[in-house]
């Protein structure tokens, strides 16, 4: 199968970058076969920045042709149709290619005997199921560039907790966390659970621009995030840290206030959604009233629940920003009574208060009548 | 359960093909189905269906705090999440002792009416209707797209298009018009849904005892101008489908019989009224009952039972053909219910998850799906209710109770009547959705944009409410509560693709016991240890096949419809396969598509 629209060929042409090598057409192979809920997937059909039927008309500029397989967007009825691309880049006949990976990766090793946590398709000779092991081992070595889409396939994540009977895991820890696709790229993990749609659509469209030469790999930290969206906190990007900054905080969800008395972990989360909305600017966490239980970190879930409880480092530094807090928001309370009265010389009085004096100079020097008068 | 067996008088000498689909395209999660057709007589003889994840959330849940159950149960489902998060948090309240303040209530209900109506919206128009799209039926048979070239749309005054054909145009995946503007539409209802729940599709701001969402009036504002927005959309929807499905009847005679199986709906009911449910156990009929959408079970077209206690009693999980290991001999959590009612050892509340992963054996257990049957007291059957890919098990069990009474949605008896306002292009309208002849894959997709339609409408009462609340001075979303040392709870709603409950057991403040049962394992059991096949297995076992290809270049799209109808949702799954017969030729799954877009 193919989302092939067969429009806008001028978009496989770098233009201004003609110098750089780069490919004018790219499949992306994704597989959200991982321990998931897809919802990765769901959540980039609801991205508007760009928009993905955008990126497959070719609408966005300077970008490769791609051809996207995606289980739940394919126009294909399924099976063999659905898989021939797999199968193709799996034999080493379909390049260059992105390897999209949703989902934990499943510990098959812990399984005595045939069974599998996880598959996608048969093997065409036995008729039985092909595990997404499988898979990865055959795809991400000839993957030109390999792409994390979520925390699970990130980290691990849900399915990866404590107590989990499936021995699930991320995709750099199944590979290797010095992984390199054909591409010289490191594993590109964009964490959230699920992953906020834009920010999704925004890395995939820097991991495209590259393909097609027109731009440096992303830049990763050290966790293999894109920087510009991981690098800054929950907290510094949160409409209700002034509360905090205030020690103000909430003792319940009716209140608006800063939530790290009742389990916000946003002071110590890299994340952007408040400050970017969940979508097209609208909703997020903090800033709308929902704690932030730390969906994008590699120590989700276990290292922030109970997620209702406030974070234990939080009441340390809650308890010294007290008296500052305290300080401030009466000074600003006193400053603000000020700042909402009127000027005194709104009046409808028979005199003129307001200090109208239209010969004034900045020294104070009241103009010699004479002179104004020669 | 096999059809071929004893052919029927004047068929033909059999020809079987089997034939396979592993994954299926266009649902969420993991599917494959697993068929054998005959092609001499045009019908499919055996089906076999079986999910191939197992990810052990009721594993991994217990010994948790339980206030953790409605963020991590939300990570079930990648498209509904928040029903899981909403249902999880009935079953909360109802542990904790607590009720919801009326305006949290409403909040919620208004983010459930945004999830039905964006998940509808892009399941229908973006996934099933490819299978209904000119370059799917130009493929499959070109003689029904060359009659629809020629058959006008009857409604073509409400939505623009003037013949059949050029609605299946529109329904061209990517390039049609209705198609990108569904995607628009499925993103303006998620905005309107992240107003309520914060985020989509795992949300932020609900919590057992309410909400954290603020409830300025500029919330309701920035909603309300949302769905007004929407509203043309969806009654151009209504009109369009009803045209295309009509001519399917009309164009190709016997088109009732794909998909169809005996009526056995379940619906778990939807849109908690804060006036009547204080979410006790031993009040929950009567709440139930005041629920927007009627829970009940309808056999034969009959409704059972609208009472939620008879519904939670007779919930039985049985092992069948899948992969794991019986409980039956394990201590029992919950003896009684908080009505003193006994509690079988094979209802949720008793479960024990044992996971055995194995090899796959169509004659043994081929699935990770358990085989959920509710036990009809009256006859002693195990019964594989399904839920009609939700709406069509909605609007029945409502139609038939008679209970809802609103300004925008009433239940006749025998239809359910949804007035919409005024929008940009059309006027005022009221829609009446009718009870079937069938339980099919037609009106399963039918039911589905008149269920929008029902959200839509209902949303516009719950702003009513909601705003009066707020302008009388009532803005309270939150009731604190601790937590028991010891309780049970359960929560009854609909995820958008059918019934939904979550099964609760509090020991030492801990989770001792947690099951989710979501729609999927109800529609994509295999078959039970009674033999029973799941309802996706029975819907498409004996079907016709209508379309024009053979076995050479055979698509399956009619067999993709009937499966598709139940809107598969498989982060709980499904697989199919084939029994014993005279197997002429092994085919793999068809190719369809290489250049379709």
């Amino acid at each position: 199968m193919s989302i092939d629209p067969g429009t806008n060929e001028v978009a496989s042409k770098p233009t201004s970058q003609q110098a750089r090598k780069g490919f004018e057409h790219i499949d992306i192979l994704w597989i959200s076969e991982g321990m998931s809920c897809d919802g990765d997937t769901v959540s980039v059909t609801a991205a508007s920045q760009p928009p993905i039927e955008d990126v497959i008309l070719g609408l966005v500029p300077g970008l490769p042709k791609i051809t996207l397989h995606n289980k739940v967007l394919s126009p294909t009825l399924g099976g063999e149709a659905f898989l021939a691309p797999f199968r193709a880049a799996a034999r080493g006949e379909l390049e260059p290619f992105i390897l999209v990976i949703e989902g934990s990766i499943p510990n098959q090793n812990i399984i005595e005997g045939d069974g599998y946590w996880t598959s996608f398709g048969n093997d065409l000779e036995t008729g039985e199921p092909l595990t997404l092991n499988w898979w990865i081992d055959q795809l991400a070595p000839k993957a030109w560039a390999v792409v994390a889409v979520g925390t699970c396939a990130a980290y691990g994540g849900i399915h990866a907790m404590a107590g989990n009977p499936t021995g699930s895991m991320g995709l750099a820890d199944y590979l290797g966390w010095d992984f390199k696709s054909t591409g010289a790229l490191p594993i590109v993990n964009i964490p959230g659970c699920p992953v906020q749609p834009d920010n999704f659509m925004e890395t995939l469209t820097w991991v495209l621009y590259h393909a097609a030469g027109a731009a440096p790999p992303p830049p990763l930290d050290h966790m293999l995030r894109p920087q510009w969206i991981f690098g800054k906190t929950v907290h510094e990007g949160c409409d209700r840290a002034a509360y905090y900054e205030q020690a103000d905080f909430a003792k319940d969800y009716n209140s608006p206030k800063c939530q790290v008395k009742v389990g916000c972990w946003g002071p110590v989360v890299n994340c952007n959604v408040p400050k970017r909305g969940w979508m097209g600017g609208i909703g997020g966490c903090p800033n709308v009233g929902g704690i932030c239980i730390g969906c994008t970190m590699p120590g989700f879930p276990d290292k922030f629940m109970p997620f209702m409880d406030a974070p234990p480092g939080g009441s340390l530094s809650s308890m010294l920003n007290k008296p500052y807090g305290a300080f401030i928001r009466r000074m600003r309370a006193i400053t603000n009574i000020t700042l909402n009265e009127e000027p005194k010389w709104h009046h409808n009085g028979p005199r003129l208060t307001s200090g109208y004096n239209p010969r004034w100079r900045p020294d104070g020097s009241r103009p010699s009548k004479t002179k104004a008068r020669s | 359960m096999t059809a071929t067996e004893q052919a029927p008088a004047g068929a033909k000498r059999p020809q079987i093909v089997e034939m396979s689909w592993d994954p299926i395209t266009r649902i969420i999660g993991n599917l494959g189905i697993y068929t054998k057709i005959d092609f001499a007589n045009q019908k499919v003889t055996e089906c076999y269906s079986t999910s191939s994840l197992f990810r052990g959330y009721s594993v991994f849940m217990k010994g948790k705090d339980p206030r953790d159950a409605g963020f991590i149960t939300s990570r079930i489902c990648g498209i509904c999440g928040d029903n899981h998060t909403t249902c999880s948090v009935y079953a909360q309240n109802m542990a904790y002792g607590i009720d919801t303040p009326p305006l949290a209530e409403h909040i919620i209900n208004l983010g459930e009416a945004a999830e039905y109506m964006f998940d509808h919206t892009l399941f229908q128009d973006n996934l099933v209707f490819v299978d209904f799209c000119e370059a799917m039926i130009k493929d499959t048979n070109p003689s029904v797209l060359a009659r629809a070239e020629k058959t006008e749309a009857r409604n073509a005054k409400i939505h623009g298009y003037r013949t059949i054909a050029d609605i299946m145009r529109a329904y061209n995946p990517f390039e049609g018009s209705v198609y990108k503007q569904a995607l628009q539409v499925s993103r303006t209802t998620r905005e309107m849904f992240c107003k309520m729940e914060g985020r989509h599709v795992h949300p932020s701001t609900v919590y057992p005892g309410g909400v954290g969402t603020m409830p300025e009036p500029t919330l309701f504002t920035d909603y309300l101008t949302r769905l007004l927005s929407i509203l043309d959309f969806v009654k151009q929807a209504v009109a369009m489908n009803d045209d295309v499905f009509d001519f399917f009847y009309e164009a190709l005679p016997g088109y009732e019989e794909v998909g169809r199986r005996r009526i056995l709906l379940g619906c778990w009911g939807a849109y908690q009224d804060p006036t009547a449910c204080d979410y006790k156990y031993e009040h929950m009929t009567d709440w139930g009952r005041a629920m927007k959408v009627t829970p009940g079970i309808v056999v034969d077209g009959q409704l059972v039972t609208t009472d939620l206690v008879d519904i939670n009693l007779g919930i039985r999980i049985l092992l069948g053909s899948s992969y794991y290991e019986d409980w039956i001999n394990e201590e029992p959590f919950v003896t009684h219910d908080p009505l003193g009612n006994p509690v079988d050892m094979r209802h949720p509340w008793n479960q024990t998850t044992l996971p055995l992963p194995q090899k796959r054996n169509f004659d043994g257990n081929y699935s990770w799906v358990m085989s959920p049957r509710w036990l009809d007291k009256r006859t002693g059957d195990h019964l594989a209710l399904d839920t009609g890919g939700g709406p069509l098990a909605r609007l029945w069990t409502t139609a038939l109770a008679g209970l809802v009474n609103t300004e925008y949605v009433k239940s006749t008896g025998s239809s359910v009547l949804i007035s919409l306002p005024k929008s940009e292009k059309l006027p005022e309208m009221t829609l009446e959705w009718k009870i079937p002849k069938w339980a099919n894959a037609i009106e399963r997709n039918r039911a589905r944009t008149y269920f929008v339609a029902y959200s839509a409408a209902l949303a516009v009462h719950f702003l009513d409410v909601a705003l009066d609340l707020i302008r009388g001075g009532d803005t309270k979303v939150f009731n604190n509560f601790s937590v028991p040392d010891e309780a049970v709870g359960c929560g009854f709603h609909e995820a958008v693709r059918g019934v939904l409950s979550h099964h609760l057991v509090i020991k030492d403040g801990k989770i001792a016991n947690y099951h989710p049962y979501p729609p999927t394992p109800w529609n994509g059991s295999p078959r039970d240890s009674y033999g029973t096949p799941g309802p996706y297995e029975d819907a498409v076992q004996d079907m016709p096949i209508f379309e024009e290809n053979r076995p050479e270049n055979f698509k399956g799209v009619d067999i993709m419809r009937a499966v598709r109808s139940f809107d598969p949702c498989l982060p709980c799954g499904v697989h199919m396969h084939l029994g014993k017969g005279r197997v002429l030729k092994k085919l793999h799954s068809p190719m369809f598509g290489a250049s379709h877009g």
